[in-house]
C-alpha cells in the first residue's frame, strides 16, 4: 500500500502534520509507550517552531527554505524497489569485510528479518523492531541523547520516524568487523525520508561504524537523519560518514554522542557531493578523561552548499577534544562551519582544540566560518584557529619549475591539503579507498555512481596522479 | 618591570573601590524624564539647532520606534525602561571666556581625574575637549589648532559653524538606520566632539576628549565625528569615567571616522565607566557604535581600546576598508571583574583591493564576570589580495568567570587570506611560582603577568594613556586573586 498524499501542493510541514494526525496509529504501530509519549511531545514542539529558516541565527547562512518549501512525498510504509536489491548492495571494499546494513528510501531491507545477533553478542537490526524487543535499552537512551527541542528537524524526526538502525554492543565486547550502513535513495519522485539510529556501546566495548548516504538517481530528496550514540565507560567508537548524494538532494544529519568516563570517539565526516548538507554533530563529554576526535573533510563544487555545525560540550574534568574540519570549495559552492566548544564550570583541566581550514578556488566560492569558544572554567587550555586562503603559490612554483603541469600541481596540492584528514582514518583498506575517492573527486571524475558510493564497478586498483614523483 | 609604574601600584591595588566615584554638584539644566518627539524638540530647541538637524533627529526617532532591542549579544540585563531616562542634562552655564569662569567644582572634577585643563595645556601638549554630561565645556588649544586649519570643537558648535561639513559627513558612516542604539543616539544626542583635519596636515597635538556621566538617571548620548582629509594624520584619545551611582546609567554613543586618500586616524580609548559594585549593583550600560570608513586609497584607521569599566559593554569598533590598499587595525584589552559583562570586538569589512586588517584582542576575566570577543571579518568579492590576521586571547582568573570567543569570518574572494587564532588559558602556575620565588607577592605577580599579556596592545596607546591604562588594569583586577 502506498498511501501517498493526493495533494501535492501543500507545504512539507503541513503535509507531515496532516499525516501525523491522520495516520498516527500507523506511525506509532511498533512503539512502546515511552516512544509514543515522546512523539507527542516532539510534535507539539514542531507545531510551535516548524522547520528552521535562514533568519534563525543558527541557520543564517543556509537557505534551508529552498528545500523545506519544496513539495515531497512521504511514505509511512515500505515499498518495493524498482531495481534488483541484491545487485545494488553487492559492493564491498576490497580487503574490507563489513557487516552491511542496507537501507532503501529510509527503510531497512528486510532480508534478515529484524535482527542479526553475532556470536560475540552484538545485536544489529531495525529500530522498528528494537523498540519492542529491547525496551530497557530504549527507555534508558532513546530520545535522551538527542534533545527533540534542538531544532525542527530533530522534532519532526522524533515525532514521526518509523525506522532506522539499532546497534547494541554489550559490555566488554569488541566488534571484529566494521558495521556499514548503506543508505540509498532510489525513487522516481521527490522524497522526504527520515531515519533514526540508536547505537549503544557498553563498558569496555569497541565498535567502528561506517555510514554511507548515497542517491542513485537524479530526483530530489530530503533526508532527515538523527543518530544517537551512547558510549559507555572505557568504550571506543569510530564513525565514518560518507556523503555522496546528487546535486538536488538535501541531507540533514544530526548526530548526538554521549560519552562516559575514559571513553574515546572518532568521527570523520567526508562529504563528496550533495546539493545541500547540514551536519549537526553534538558531543557531550560527561565522564572524566573522555576524548573526542571530530574530523571532517568537504569537497564541494557547482552550487553545492555544506553547513557543518559541531557542538562539543565539556561537562566533566580532564576531557580532551580535537576538532578539525577542512574544505576545498570550487565554482559557486558555499560552506559554513560553526564549531562550538562549551566548557562547563566544573570541567577543569579541559584541553580543547578546534581548527577549520578552507581553500577557495574560484572568486564565486564562499565560506563562512565561525569557530566559537564559550568557557566557564579557568584551568583549561582551549585554542581555535580558522584560515581561509588559496593554494600556496610558492609550492605551486616549486612544482611547476619541475615540469609538472599546472593542473597536476594544483591537484597534488589540494590532495596534500585533504590528506591531513584522510590519514586519520584508522581502518587501512577504508583509508585507501577514501584516498582514491578524494583523488577522483578532485579530478572531477567522481560522480553519483550508478552502483553505489564504493565504486565496486571499477577495477580494483590503486589510483595515482600522472606525475613523475622522481622529479620532485 | 618598568611598565608597572613604580611601587605605589600595590597601594592602588589594595584600595580597591572605584576611584572616580565622586559626584560633582553642578546645577543641571535637564530635560523632563522620558522620550517623545517633544523631548527631541526640547533638546533641539535648547541647543538652538537649525531645522535640518531637528528633521534628522525626528527621522531617527521614528525609525527607532520601529526597531527592536538586539538580543544576540552574550549579555544579560534587566529590560531598560527608555521612558525613565533623562535624555538631556547640561551644566547650566554655557559661555566661558576663560578658565576662571568655569565652575570651580567642575575644574575640581578634572583635577581629580588628573586632567586639569591648565596644567595639561602646558605640560602635555594635549588639547582637551572636556564633555561633562554631554555638553562640551571648554576646548583648549583652539589657537594652535586653528593655525593649522584643524577644527576641533564641540558637535553643537560645529552644527552652527560648519553646517556644510556636518551635513556631508554626519551619518555617512553610521547611518541612523544602523542599529537600535545608533538610532536612539541619532535622535537624542546631546553633544560630542567634531574634528576636521584639512588636506596634508599632520595634527600637531594629540586630540583628547573626556566624557563623564554626572547627573543621576541621565543617559549619555554623545556623538563624535572625525574627518581626515587627504594625506592628513590625527591621533585622537577618548577617556571615560563615571561617578558611582546605584542605578544603571545608559550610555549610547556614536563615533564616526572618515579617512580620505592616504589619511591616517588613530583612535584610542580608555574606558573606565563605573562597573557596579562587588555585588553587581549599579554600573553603566555602555552600548556604543564606533565605525571608521577608510574612504580613500591607502588610508588607515586604527582603534586601540582599554576597556576596564561598565557593567555592560556592547561595543564593536569597526573599519570599512573601502579604498584600495587601505588598512584597518584593532587592538583591544578588555578586563571584567565582579559581575561585569563585556561583549566586544570589531568588524573588518574588506571592500577595496589589497586591503589589510589586523585584530589583536586580549580578554581578561575575573570574579563572576563574562567576557566575550565577537568579531566579524568580511571579505567582499572585489577585495582581491586582501589580508586579515586575527588573534584573540582570553585569560581566566578564577573559576567563576567566563571567557568566550565568537568570531565570524566570511570570505567571498579566492585571492584573499584570512587567519584567525585564539587561545584561552589561565595564568600558568610556573609563571606565578617564578615570580613568588623572587619575592614578588601573588597580587603583584598577577599584575605583572597581566601587564605582560596585554603589552602588545598597551604599547599601541599614546604615552599619556599607557600609564593610566596600566594602573587601571591593576585596579580592576584587585581582589581577583583567589
Amino acid at each position: 500500500m502506498n498511501n501517498s498524499p493526493s495533494v501535492q501542493e501543500i507545504s512539507l510541514d503541513e503535509m507531515l502534520v496532516n499525516q501525523f494526525d491522520a495516520h498516527f496509529e500507523l506511525v506509532s504501530a511498533n512503539d512502546i509507550p515511552s516512544v509514543t509519549a515522546l512523539r507527542k511531545l516532539a510534535m507539539q514542539q514542531f507545531l510551535l517552531t516548524g522547520f528552521p529558516t535562514s533568519s534563525d541565527e543558527k541557520w543564517r547562512h543556509t537557505e534551508i527554505e529552498a528545500l523545506t518549501d519544496e513539495s515531497f512525498n512521504y511514505f509511512l510504509e515500505p515499498y518495493k524497489s524498482e531495481r534488483d536489491i541484491e545487485d545494488m548492495f553487492r559492493c564491498e571494499v576490497h580487503n574490507f569485510d563489513t557487516e552491511i546494513i542496507s537501507m532503501l528510501n529510509g527503510w531497512l531491507l528486510d532480508k534478515k528479518s529484524g535482527f542479526t545477533t553475532l556470536p560475540n553478542g552484538i545485536v544489529y537490526g531495525s529500530l522498528r523492531y528494537a523498540w519492542k524487543h529491547f525496551p530497557e535499552i530504549i527507555n534508558q537512551h532513546y530520545g535522551k541523547i538527542a534533545d527533540y527541542q534542538t531544532n525542527g528537524f530533530v522534532s519532526i524526526n522524533t515525532a514521526m520516524v518509523q525506522d532506522g538502525v539499532f546497534i547494541y554492543v554489550p559490555d566488554g565486547v569488541e566488534a571484529e568487523k566494521t558495521i556499514q550502513i548503506i543508505k540509498m535513495i532510489d525513487r522516481r519522485e521527490s522524497l522526504f525520508v527520515q531515519s533514526r539510529n540508536l547505537i549503544v556501546l557498553g563498558k569496555n566495548s569497541k565498535l567502528s561504524l561506517m555510514h554511507c548516504d548515497d542517491s542513485i538517481n537524479h530526483f530530489m530528496s530530503l533526508i532527515n537523519t538523527v543518530t544517537e550514540v551512547y558510549v559507555g565507560e572505557n568504550a571506543h567508537f569510530e564513525l565514518y560518514k560518507l556523503q555522496n548524494l546528487n546535486d538536488k538532494s538535501g541531507l540533514i544529519n544530526s548526530t548526538f554522542i554521549r560519552q562516559e568516563a575514559n571513553s574515546t570517539i572518532k568521527t570523520n565526516t567526508l562529504t563528496f557531493n550533495c546539493g545541500m548538507i547540514r551536519n549537526n554533530i553534538s558531543v557531550d563529554l560527561r565522564g572524566e578523561n573522555a576524548h573526542a576526535d571530530v574530523l571532517g573533510l568537504y569537497l564541494m563544487d557547482k552550487k553545492q552548499h555544506i553547513d557543518n555545525q559541531v557542538y562539543i560540550s565539556h561537562n566533566a574534568p580532564h576531557c580532551t577534544s580535537n576538532e578539525k574540519f577542512k574544505g576545498i570549495l570550487d565554482d559557486e559552492a558555499s560552506a559554513v562551519f560553526n564549531g562550538y566548544i562549551h566548557v562547563a564550570r566544573n570541567a577543569q583541566k579541559t584541553n580543547a582544540y578546534q581548527n577549520n581550514n578552507n581553500i577557495l578556488l574560484k572568486p564565486t566560492a564562499t565560506i563562512n566560518t565561525m569557530p566559537f569558544l564559550e568557557i566557564y572554567a579557568d584551568d583549561v587550555k582551549c585554542s581555535h584557529g580558522a584560515t581561509i586562503g588559496q593554494l600556496d603559490q610558492e609550492a605551486m612554483f616549486y612544482l611547476r619549475s619541475r615540469g609538472i603541469s599546472s593542473s597536476n600541481a594544483r591537484l597534488l596540492l589540494m590532495y596534500a591539503f585533504a590528506a591531513d584528514i584522510i590519514n586519520q582514518i584508522s581502518i587501512e583498506p577504508l583509508r585507501k579507498r577514501i584516498d582514491d575517492m578524494v583523488k577522483k573527486r578532485l579530478r572531477g571524475e567522481l560522480s553519483v555512481c550508478e552502483k553505489c558510493v564504493l565504486h565496486c564497478g571499477m577495477p580494483e586498483k590503486e589510483y595515482h596522479f600522472d606525475i613523475d614523483l622522481s622529479k620532485l | 618591570m618598568e611598565n608597572i609604574s613604580g611601587t605605589n601600584i600595590l597601594d592602588e591595588v589594595t584600595q580597591g573601590d572605584y576611584k572616580f566615584g565622586f559626584y560633582t554638584d553642578i546645577e543641571n539644566d535637564t530635560a523632563p524624564r522620558g522620550l517623545t518627539e517633544d523631548t527631541i524638540r526640547f533638546i533641539s530647541a535648547k541647543k538652538e539647532e537649525p531645522e535640518w538637524m531637528l528633521a534628522f533627529r525626528l527621522k531617527a526617532f521614528r525609525h527607532w520606534l520601529a526597531l527592536k532591542e538586539p538580543e544576540w549579544a552574550h549579555i544579560h540585563y534587566p529590560a531598560i525602561n527608555y521612558q525613565n531616562i533623562i535624555y538631556y542634562a547640561a551644566p547650566k552655564r554655557k559661555e566661558f571666556a576663560s578658565l576662571d569662569e568655569i565652575d570651580p567644582e567642575l575644574l575640581e572634577t578634572f583635577n581629580k581625574l588628573g586632567i586639569s585643563l591648565d596644567e595639561q595645556k602646558k605640560l602635555t601638549g594635549v588639547a582637551v575637549d572636556a564633555v561633562i554630561d554631554s555638553v562640551s565645556v571648554k576646548t583648549t588649544f583652539q589657537d594652535t589648532l586653528g593655525k593649522h586649519g584643524v577644527i576641533f570643537c564641540s558637535f553643537s558648535e560645529a552644527v552652527h559653524n560648519h553646517p556644510e561639513l556636518i551635513k556631508k559627513y554626519m551619518g555617512s558612516v553610521v547611518p541612523y538606520t544602523d542599529n537600535y542604539f545608533a538610532a536612539l543616539n541619532s535622535a537624542v544626542f546631546s553633544d560630542g566632539s567634531f574634528c576636521f583635519i584639512p588636506k596634508g596636515v599632520r595634527c600637531p597635538l594629540e586630540l583628547s576628549t573626556y566624557f563623564r556621566i554626572n547627573a543621576a538617571n541621565t543617559g549619555q548620548f554623545e556623538r563624535t565625528l572625525i574627518v581626515a582629509e587627504d594625506s592628513s594624520y590625527v591621533s585622537y584619545m577618548e577617556g571615560c569615567t563615571a561617578p558611582m551611582r546605584d542605578e544603571n546609567q545608559l550610555h549610547a554613543a556614536i563615533v564616526e571616522i572618515v579617512a580620505m586618500d592616504n589619511a591616517e586616524v588613530k583612535y584610542s580609548t580608555v574606558q573606565n565607566w563605573y562597573p557596579g559594585d562587588k555585588n553587581g549593583i549599579g554600573g553603566v550600560y555602555n552600548f556604543v557604535t564606533k565605525r571608521g570608513l577608510c574612504k580613500g586609497n591607502s588610508s588607515k584607521i586604527s582603534w586601540t581600546q582599554v576597556e576596564t569599566g561598565s557593567a555592560i559593554t556592547w561595543k564593536y569598533p569597526s573599519c570599512v576598508l573601502m579604498g584600495d590598499n587601505s588598512i584597518g587595525e584593532f587592538y583591544s584589552v578588555a578586563v571584567t571583574n565582579h559581575y561585569q559583562q563585556a561583549d566586544t570586538g570589531t568588524k573588518m569589512i574588506h571592500i577595496g583591493k589589497n586591503t589589510r586588517s589586523t585584530i589583536i584582542s586580549k580578554g581578561i576575566s575575573a570574579g563572576k564576570s563574562n567576557n566575550s570577543y565577537r568579531g566579524l571579518v568580511k571579505i567582499l568579492p572585489a577585495a582581491s589580495n586582501s589580508r586579515n590576521f586575527s588573534q584573540c586571547d582570553s585569560l581566566l582568573l578564577g573559576d567563576k568567570c567566563g571567557a568566550h570567543t565568537f568570531p565570524y569570518i566570511q570570505a567571498r574572494n579566492e585571492t584573499s587570506i584570512v587567519e584567525h587564532e585564539a587561545t584561552t588559558s589561565k595564568i600558568s602556575e610556573d609563571q606565578l611560582f617564578y615570580c613568588k620565588q623572587r619575592g614578588i607577592d601573588t597580587e603583584k605577580a598577577i599584575g605583572l603577568i597581566v601587564n605582560g599579556y596585554a603589552k602588545e596592545v598597551l604599547n599601541k596607546l599614546p604615552m599619556e594613556f599607557a600609564v593610566e591604562a596600566q594602573k587601571l588594569l591593576a585596579i580592576t583586577l584587585e581582589g581577583s586573586v583567589g
